[in-house]
């Protein structure tokens, strides 16, 4: 049996590469997959801690991240299509209209 | 001890999966390397004897949101990007140094827990993760699921119809 503390450092790991890569990436897709990347470290913690406590709660709020990552993609990209559509880049350091 | 070498060698094609999408620049080879990323962690969660989540982990994020990801790379074109200079390697490398110390905190925050208590048998938390367990804690009125769930249905329309309304091409 694998401990518990194995699965934590390996979501920690995770999580890092996931807000290092939102920190340094400037296309707006790859950061969010790196958001993705972030809440699936997030769900594997609570996957193993439900586990090791023996409850299903962990698995309920994986349920739920999983439903709110699905409706943020979806938003997310009608967000950069829009951007896309009005002015023909979608590099980040361009779209600073609401930074006036 | 087999466990403990899948969960080696799953770590390293995780880990190196996620590297590599943080490292390239082409996002049709970020994707992939993130879906590579995904499905080892669906192997993870059913070692962890949590087999539906597993299974909805393969579909939902495998699959759906993957698929939405290359088709909107292919809809604005983005396969072939040009060679951007790292203008800000003062951000980059600040970026790193921030990354270094959050990942110090998470991984000695999470290296030396400890789950108090008794052990949970093996038996016992397999049947906890089949779509049976799950379904009866899910709609289970006695237990506080059942409306973060109706929320939840909520939410996703109102983020598919959100999601209709933006990309519109107004006219």
């Amino acid at each position: 049996m694998v401990p518990v503390s194995y699965y934590l450092s390996l979501s920690a790991v995770l999580f890092t590469i996931g807000v290092v890569g939102v920190l340094v990436k400037r296309n707006p897709i790859q950061v969010f997959m790196c958001i993705e990347l972030m809440l699936n470290a997030a769900n594997l913690t609570f996957i193993a801690l439900g586990r090791f406590y023996g409850t299903a709660t962990g698995e309920m709020y994986v349920i739920f991240a999983l439903a709110v990552a699905a409706a943020e993609v979806s938003v997310g990209l009608g967000i950069i299509v829009t951007i896309f559509r009005s002015r023909q880049s979608i590099d980040l350091d361009e779209a600073a209209l609401l930074k006036s | 001890m087999p466990a403990i070498i899948l969960f080696w060698i799953l770590a390293i094609v995780c880990v190196g999966a996620a590297l590599t999408m943080v490292t390239t620049a082409n996002p049709v080879r970020s994707a992939l390397a993130l879906v590579v990323c995904f499905l080892t962690l669906a192997v993870y969660y059913v070692t962890l004897s949590a087999q539906f989540i597993g299974a909805v982990q393969v579909v939902v994020y495998a699959g759906a949101v993957m698929v939405l990801f290359l088709f909107v790379i292919m809809l604005l074109n983005l396969g072939a990007p040009a060679a951007r200079t790292s203008e800000g390697s003062g951000q980059r490398t600040a970026a790193v140094a921030l990354g270094a110390v959050l990942l110090l905190v998470l991984f000695v925050s999470g290296m030396f827990f400890e789950v108090p208590g008794r052990a949970v048998s093996a038996a016992s938390a397999q049947a906890q993760g089949t779509v049976k367990a799950v379904g009866l804690t899910l709609y289970n009125p006695h237990l506080p699921w059942l409306f973060p769930f109706e929320a939840t249905s909520l939410l996703l329309l109102v983020a598919v119809v959100g999601a209709i309304v933006m990309t519109r091409r107004q006219v």
